[in-house]
């Protein structure tokens, strides 16, 4: 699905990403775990070309889109639910999603749409029941919950998320995760950015671990959670007082 | 399940398309260098020798500017200088070489060592093991990493396990009988050992249960395996690992006994030539390199085996798509050169016995009378052949050399010898060219 080789990516002189090497097959999910500033939010923005990428290449499905304008990869099948929710907080719900459905819009295909929204709504009944209020309104769970049906309506093959459970309260986490471990239940191929690398890797079939750019571990989630190093970087748990709890 | 279908332990990483596993090849290699550089001071040392800079690798081929790590360079460092994971995260260490030599101390987080379950178990199922069998484990159980690493590949995959270590073969017979063993792992020799220890104690394999071995430790013969087969009526595989590198498991033999398939998503093979250290043409032999992708403990990168072999490349029919290593052949700290060319005495010794059979008795002796070099093959003949005519010795002679001249593209001379007066030690070389 998603197949990238020796990416590097710079801000000015400040390299961000060094010669990351990384692949989705379809149907999978994949974390991608890191500490802040590691590059992980860098890495989305160049799959969506919205930053432009130094060296290597980018291929969805077999085709090279590196320097693609944006609009040309969400067309090529891949939506970006950026960090931060961004949803447009004073259109309604219905109207959120109606905007991801940007390319069915242009094409006409209202009958798509609609089977599309059914489909959003079918995932996430309260946006159905909260469907003429303002976004604004919602809760931060429910607006990220909108900011993934905004970007399912677009259809993608690979769905992007940056930090779906940043800023969240822990049952609403759970709940995202839950959801995101859903739509890819249904069929969607998911890359996952995350601090919360334990929820992550709980829904993720495979992960890979990004710090200062670089690629230091590819694996299977369970192979990554039980990885000592990710457990003292990532999973906040200190493994050395607990084996010396355990032995004394 | 019928003998012909094939089973695989873990069909998506065994039978994964080419181009997916280059792809996740170059991400684990990329990894795993990330890594070293940043927790092992000898790698990093290293490469800053040759001023190589890991960020720019971009793809397999650049491996070749990596430098090579030896067997010197790992005992040097030996117990726990090129741990990539502080040791309160090891949570097994084993040991290569016998007592009294120096030894390499190899480290296993539990990751490696759940991997290492799982790529034996791959093994085994190639070789045909199932979870009903009943394996009989006859390698030393100790540091050397043999005996454990059957012996956890053999629990992963729900077999029985007898852990009955190697030696005291009465026992190992005695065991066979009443625990029905269905699978015997063992070094080949042994194998062999047990069959003529079994016929003496006049135990035909019809008395027994076994159906299945799983040979390895040791360089063999597939003369050796139709013995073995023939003898303990089993169908019997080779596996690979070389115990700095992980242990059994690295690569193993398929029903279809057509070389080992390699665990290319854990192991990146090359095959230099062992003189110029450049690869060799694909499909020659020359000494196995190989990198580890997914090792957390003990990484190594470009590490000399010194084991001889050759990349087989075309598909198997059991729908593995991995690289095959050919049997291998030797040791590369046997290698000769004559006038230019790259010699291991295990060619000679396998041109030989495909044209006497048996177990020829063999030298070869290199000299240098002027400028250059020759090599002389004498081979001991049985008394029956050397009463033979002496036209048709001329016949065999010249036989040899022909076949000794193609498979090594090096002319050797070949002499016959009477064994009335000389007796040949079983495949000695004699360099005695001035140094």
């Amino acid at each position: 699905m998603l197949r990238i080789r020796n990416l590097d990516v710079a801000y000015g002189a400040r390299v961000v990403l060094r010669r990351v090497s990384l692949h989705v097959r379809p149907g999978e999910i994949v974390a991608i775990i890191g500490a802040n500033g590691a590059g992980k939010t860098t890495l989305l923005k160049a799959v969506t070309g919205l930053v432009p990428a130094l060296g290597g290449e980018i291929a969805l499905e077999g085709r090279l889109v590196g320097g693609l304008p944006t609009e040309r990869t969400v067309a090529l099948g891949c939506s970006l639910v950026p960090e931060g929710r961004q949803v447009f907080a004073d259109l309604a719900v219905w109207e959120n999603l109606i905007l991801g459905a940007h390319v069915q819009l242009r094409r006409h295909r209202h009958q798509e749409i609609d089977e599309d929204l059914r489909r959003v709504y079918g995932l996430f009944p309260v946006l159905e029941q909260r469907r003429r209020q303002l976004a604004g309104t919602l809760s931060g769970g429910e607006q990220q919950m909108l900011a993934i049906g905004r970007a399912l309506m677009a259809r993608p093959r690979l769905l992007m998320l940056d930090e779906p459970s940043m800023g969240l309260a822990p049952l609403m986490v759970k709940s995202i995760f839950d959801t995101i471990a859903r739509v890819a239940a249904e069929g969607s191929t998911v890359l996952l950015v995350e601090q919360n690398a334990r929820g992550a890797l709980k829904i993720a079939h495979r992960g890979y671990v990004l710090e200062t750019g670089r690629v230091v571990l590819e694996g299977a989630s369970e192979e990554l959670l039980a990885n000592r190093d990710v457990q003292r970087a990532y999973l906040g748990r200190d493994v050395d007082a607990h084996a010396e709890g355990r032995s004394g | 399940m019928s003998e012909a279908t094939p089973s695989y332990w873990q069909p998506d990483d065994e039978c994964m398309d080419r181009e997916e596993l280059a792809q996740l090849q170059l991400e684990r290699l990329e990894a795993t260098l990330s890594r070293v550089h940043r927790n092992v001071p000898f790698y990093r040392k290293r490469f800053d020798e040759v001023r190589f800079d890991p960020d720019r690798l971009r793809s397999l081929d650049d491996l070749e500017g990596v430098p090579f790590t030896s067997k010197q360079d790992l005992m040097a460092a030996s117990p726990y200088g090129l741990f990539a994971v502080p040791l309160r995260d090891v949570v097994r260490l084993q040991a290569s070489g016998g007592s009294g030599e120096a030894s390499v101390v190899m480290g296993y987080t539990r990751n490696d060592v759940k991997t290492w379950s799982s790529l034996m178990a791959r093994g085994l199922v190639a070789g045909g093991v199932t979870k009903d069998d009943v394996v009989q484990i006859a390698f030393h159980y100790g540091l050397l990493p043999g005996a454990l690493g059957v012996h956890a590949g053999a629990e992963r995959l729900g077999a029985l396990v007898i852990p009955v270590s190697s030696g005291n073969t009465k026992r190992q017979i005695k065991l066979m009988q009443e625990y029905k063993t269905t699978v015997l792992v063992a070094t080949p020799s042994y194998a062999l050992h047990l069959a003529d220890a079994l016929a003496e104690a006049g135990v035909g394999p019809a008395k027994l249960s076994l159906r299945r071995a799983l040979l390895g430790g040791e360089p063999w013969t597939e003369a050796m395996r139709r013995q073995i087969e023939e003898r303990l009526h089993v169908t019997a595989t080779d596996n690979y690992g070389p115990s700095a590198a992980m242990g059994p498991g690295v690569a193993g033999e398929c029903l279809e006994r057509s070389g080992l398939h390699l665990a290319e998503d854990h192991f990146l093979a090359e095959v230099v030539d062992p003189a110029t250290l450049r690869p060799v043409p694909p499909g020659q032999v020359g000494e196995l390199v190989l990198t580890t992708l997914t090792k957390e403990a003990f990484p190594l990168v470009r590490y000399r085996t010194r084991d001889l072999t050759r990349l087989v490349a075309d598909p198997c029919p059991c729908g593995r798509t991995s690289v095959r290593l050919a049997r291998i052949s030797g040791r590369s700290d046997d290698m000769l050169i004559v006038r230019g060319v790259n010699v291991y005495p295990g060619q000679v010794e396998a041109v030989l016995r495909a044209v006497l059979g048996g177990e020829p008795r063999w030298e070869l002796h290199v000299e240098r009378p002027r400028a250059l070099d020759r090599a002389t093959v004498l081979v001991q003949m049985t008394e029956q052949a050397f009463s033979d005519s002496m036209r048709k010795q001329v016949e065999l002679r010249d036989d040899l050399r022909r076949r000794l001249a193609s498979e090594l593209g090096v002319g050797m001379e070949v002499k016959l010898v009477d064994p009335a007066h000389v007796s040949l030690e079983q495949g000695r070389v004699r360099d005695l060219r001035p140094r």
